[in-house]
């Protein structure tokens, strides 16, 4: 049974990867038009295109580079129609300077541009808006004054392809769309059969290899040959799922127009629960869902001698299906605001400007603070920041980190369910801590800057601090910590680092929640005294890399900011030492207990270590 | 500043050159011949399963020995000349000591049995005997286990984990029974065989035999059976590695004979741990104790004994540990396998069979002197609370959920022992007034 789930599982992976070149593609006139906001860009497209409309592609990369060249020279096309050229500032520059000195006024400009309509009014318009400042200034000679009108030409150019054409970000978009609504062919016309091929038979295979596993012997521990399997010792087959998942991973935050003909496959699904067609973030949902509950089943069978690993797993899994999946969409459905509530600042680093709360787009015109999605919307921003400044210290204090991390956080959940495989992966050396708190704390603050000039920006209205775009910063981290490091790294480096290496590494929730839970909490993990005998399980299976053996050989309580009370070292530890416990904040810290000599008095002397 | 040089690097040893170091600025040189670093001895058997690997068996990182002045060396120990104060190494070289430790540990017992120096006998102590295990499991299809004692149900564990069938012979009815209560014993003995192992009670072996290429091909037993395999695990015990004592002239008996403070006849140099005989053990204790706790407590005292703070060997109240494939064992104070005159045993089993309480108490006065667990994890500092403190049997079941040591959410059995306990004993019965752990409840 076990090799039929394999193959099965295999099968359907194999007709998942093989379906990214099924598909054709042939853009038509009327999908253009229903795609496109603006009358203008779409002639402007037309008029560009060679080649596109109406022609069928054979896969995905021609399509989208033909697509590529289209947008581009429709930018072109609007940069020579509407932008400023060289033949302009000459103008502008023989105007300004017809009486000797150079006199750059209003006026100027309505001698350069006569006419009442485009491009003439539109390049007045530009040029009063951005050139404005420099009229009736003093200056050395044309030149000089060319000079400094030449340096404003590009960003009045950039302007106007935002305004009117295609910036980079709509390209994306677009791209996207077009190539997923242009698809043709067998991809299109059996998607349901694909779908269930590719989800149903993974899935059945997965399980058909999982569920063997109740009947391998008694309940307890089954760790065996973890450390001679390729798959979870760093062997070739962990390294090509490691390179599986961290593809996936960057075609979907930076190239998702090559992976449309997964996301169409999940069309109906997304149709019935929201109502809206899939995109690139409802396939990853789903398949992180599906994950999840195939891998918590793993884990469920695995543990299912501890009660804790068993209640826990299916409480990840129930946030994970309910609030992160199906609560948003159907908000989505109710016309509300998309919002996981159980996620938490930071960790959902664009709470406060995730276009629904805090919108400043609004603002750039107003400076008028606005925060949309009404009531619901108020609710959540209210929601969200209680969880943040009430809810996080109030249950970390009872509770541990834990109660989020390894009880309701998705990142969280999926570390323990399809991560489970590699928790031993993680480094447990010295320097590894030491690059840990570093790291972490470093995007805590990274985190926290960039949110604090958002709310900057939200209230007072400007848009740089220091000559620093505030939209910038938010970019850089959404890039760097949000797309690279929480998914690329975190996810995709499972079967090389560990399962936690966003939670240990980058989370600036695991921060926050660490800080609260090092100096102000009533969890620990209780050594039970003298009974360790140093064998190393607890240290190898922490998937948080805490030298979990350190404190349990000297009969100290673990007490450490990073720890997810996974609970796992209990659970391996062959002599009964851990327990997760949550009591009295006295005592927590009892130092080294073996290491106070017996029945002799004397000063402590620590030994470095 | 001294010269210790320590001979052994395992917790005895090791537990000792830490503690000289936090006390002392002396210079500390460990020798192994076995390994370059201190290793988990007690994981052995985690590495052969692929729990593990040989480096998650470091209790400490490499350069932790550096950092605190510990010198690894390793070599093997010839000679050792007291009247120099010098040890001879293998290699040639010599080392000056002003105080030498022996920790040298044990070795596998065997019997003289016909056959018992055939290619693939052997038993399991050693870092090598692990490597010579690997190498004699290879491509086997049946492999027989001798003893029934920790090493024995391990190594059938390990050979089980690799799909190796197992014959497992054990000379008394149920597992372990000279340590363990009968009722223990066969709960180890039927959890043996859940996992399809082949075990043998009330058997022994009689010869082993060999085939043209010295290899084994088979055992007989002393009743006559022939039992075909490829691996005979001997690990019917294990004895003091004395060799290098006797020859260098200590007083020795089974181990190295040693005073209260680990001092041997000759008073620089001083034997802990496996290899240690104490001439006047503390009462209830043995004179010989080869586990890993008394191994780092002896370390520990040794330790002070030499940094000029004497103190006695006093190891407190008794406790031990294993783990019979699934089942784990603790046991906190002194349960015989058979209670002595005067003492009672409260016994309490799960239907499953796979869990068990037993609390020992005097008839007389009621006070509890021991426990033993069997799949349930109990509070060393509680139980030893109670047992240090003549604490009674009844007072100890109300309060028996301050020993509970499980993991959250598991069952607590706590109860159930206290209405086996009413049953027992009719009239006056004990009411449980505390359930799980000493932190039980939120706001207390």
């Amino acid at each position: 049974m076990r090799k039929a789930g394999l193959i099965i599982f295999l099968c359907s992976l194999t007709v998942f990867l093989v379906s990214l070149s099924l598909g054709n593609y042939r853009l038509t006139h009327d999908l253009v038009q229903q795609t496109f906001y603006s009358p203008e860009s779409v002639e402007y497209f037309f008029a560009a295109e060679q080649q596109l409309i109406d022609h069928e592609f054979g896969n995905q990369f021609a399509f989208t580079a033909a697509l590529d060249k289209t947008f581009s020279a429709a930018n072109s096309r609007i940069v020579a129609d509407l932008g400023i050229t060289d033949t302009d500032v000459q103008r502008i520059g023989d105007l300004a300077t017809s009486s000797g000195a150079v006199n750059y006024s209003e006026s100027i400009l309505a001698q350069a541009f006569p006419g009442p309509t485009a491009p003439h009014a539109f390049k007045k318009k530009a040029l009063f808006d951005h050139t404005g400042w420099m009229f009736g200034r003093e200056y050395a000679d044309k030149d000089a004054f060319l000079a400094d009108l030449n340096t404003k030409v590009p960003a009045i150019n950039r302007q106007l392809i935002a305004d009117k054409g295609f910036p980079d970000p709509a390209i994306k978009d677009l791209k996207f769309s077009l190539t997923k609504a242009s698809t043709i062919g067998i991809i299109k016309d059996q998607r349901l059969l694909l779908a269930i091929i590719c989800f149903l038979g993974s899935c059945l295979g997965a399980l058909l290899y999982i569920l063997p596993g109740i009947k391998e012997g008694p309940p307890g521990i089954k760790n065996n040959h973890i450390f001679q399997h390729a798959s979870t010792n760093r062997g070739w087959i962990g390294m090509i799922t490691g390179g599986f998942l961290i593809g996936f991973y960057i075609l979907l935050y930076w190239w998702p127009e090559y992976i449309t003909n997964w996301v169409l496959l999940l069309d109906g699904v997304s149709l019935s629960i929201s109502g809206n067609p899939a995109s690139q973030w409802f396939l990853y949902g789903f398949m992180y869902c599906l994950a999840m509950v195939v891998m918590g089943i793993r884990m469920i069978i695995k543990y299912r001698h501890s009660n804790y690993q068993m209640i826990r797993t299916v409480s990840v899994i129930f946030f994970q299906v309910a609030f992160a999946f199906l609560i948003p969409e159907i908000l989505v459905r109710l016309n509300q605001p998309y919002m996981d509530l159980k996620n938490i600042w930071p960790l959902d680093y664009d709470f406060f400007f995730n276009g629904w709360l805090l919108n400043y787009d609004g603002m750039q015109q107003e400076g008028v603070a606005v925060i949309n999605g009404g009531r619901v919307g108020f609710l959540m921003l209210v929601w969200g920041i209680a969880l943040i400044i009430v809810g996080v210290p109030v249950l970390v204090y009872f509770y541990g980190k834990r109660w989020y991390c390894s009880w309701v956080c998705g990142c969280g959940g999926l570390a323990e369910t399809l991560g489970d495989p590699y928790r031993q992966l993680s480094d447990k050396s010295l320097n590894a801590w030491k690059v840990e708190r570093w790291l972490i704390h470093s995007v805590l603050v990274f985190a926290v800057l960039m949110t604090g000039l958002t709310l900057y920006t939200f209230f007072s209205g400007s848009w740089t601090v220091m000559g620093i775009e505030t939209v910038s910063i938010q970019k850089a981290y959404g890039f760097l910590i949000g797309s690279a490091f929480a998914g690329v790294v975190g996810t995709g480096f499972y079967p090389l680092m560990g399962n936690r290496v966003w939670c240990r590494f980058g989370c600036p929730l695991a921060a926050y929640l660490g800080l609260v839970q090092k100096f102000r909490s009533r969890f620990r993990i209780t050594v039970n005294k003298g009974q360790c005998i140093s064998c190393g399980n607890c240290s190898a299976y922490c998937e948080m890399g805490i030298d979990v053996r350190w404190y349990a050989q000297r009969g100290q309580n673990i007490i450490r900011s990073s720890c997810v009370g996974c609970g796992i070292c209990s659970a391996v530890c062959p002599r009964g030492v851990l327990s997760l416990e949550n009591g009295p904040e006295k005592g927590r810290y009892n130092g080294d207990v073996l290491n106070q000599p017996i029945h002799v008095q004397r000063e402590e002397v620590d030994v470095l270590s | 500043m001294q010269q210790i040089v320590i001979v052994g690097n395992g917790i005895a040893g090791i537990t000792a050159a830490r503690f000289i170091r936090k006390l002392s600025d002396h210079s500390i040189t460990v020798i192994s011949a076995e390994t370059d670093h201190f290793f988990s001895r007690t994981a052995l058997m985690y590495i052969y399963m692929g729990h593990m690997t040989y480096e998650h068996t470091k209790p400490y990182e490499n350069g932790f020995w550096p950092k605190n002045r510990i010198d690894l060396v390793r070599d093997y120990v010839e000679k050792i000349d007291k009247a120099s104060k010098k040890i001879a190494l293998r290699s040639g070289k010599a080392l000056s000591y002003d105080h030498l430790i022996l920790a040298t540990g044990s070795q596998s017992n065997t019997f003289g049995w016909p056959g018992q120096n055939l290619k693939g006998v052997q038993g399991l102590y050693s870092y090598q005997d692990l490597e010579l295990m690997e190498a004699n499991t290879e491509n086997i299809s049946r492999a027989v286990v001798l003893g029934g004692g920790l090493i024995g149900v391990e190594m059938a564990e390990m050979l089980h984990s690799r799909h190796i069938p197992v014959t497992y012979l054990i000379r008394e009815k149920g597992f372990s029974s000279h340590f363990l209560p009968p009722e223990e014993a066969n709960m180890v003995s039927r959890e043996i065989r859940d996992h399809g192992i082949d075990l043998h009670e009330k058997r022994e072996l009689a010869e082993i035999l060999g085939d043209e290429n010295g290899q084994v091909r088979g055992i007989i037993t002393n009743d006559g059976a022939e039992i075909p395999c490829q691996f005979v695990g001997l690990t019917v015990g294990v004895h003091p590695n004395i060799d290098l004592a006797k020859a260098s002239g200590l007083e020795t008996d089974k181990g190295i004979l040693v005073n209260q403070h680990f001092q041997t006849s000759h008073p620089d140099i001083y034997a802990v741990g496996d290899c240690a005989e104490l001439k006047d053990p503390p009462e209830g204790r043995r004179p010989i104790e080869p586990i890993w706790y008394t191994g780092r407590i002896q370390g520990k005292t040794v330790a002070h004994n030499i940094c000029g703070q004497p103190v006695a060997y006093d190891p407190g109240i008794w406790f031990n540990s294993a783990k019979f494939f699934d089942i784990e064992y603790q046991v906190y104070g002194d349960i015989k396998p058979k209670p002595e005159a005067g003492v009672r045993s409260l016994y309490w089993e799960d239907s499953a069979g796979k869990r068990s309480i037993r609390i020992n108490y005097r008839g007389d006065d009621e006070r509890v002197i021991g426990f033993n667990l069997m799949g349930i994890r109990y509070r060393q500092e509680v139980c030893e609370h109670w047992i240090k403190n003549n604490s009674g049997i009844r007072q100890v079941l109300e309060n028996l959920g301050a020993a509970n040591f499980d993991p959250e959410f598991f069952r607590q059995y706590e109860a159930d022992i206290v209405a086996e306990f009413n049953r027992q004993n009719e009239g006056n019965p004990v009411t449980l007034k505390r359930k799980r752990g000493l932190f039980a409840g939120i706001f207390r």
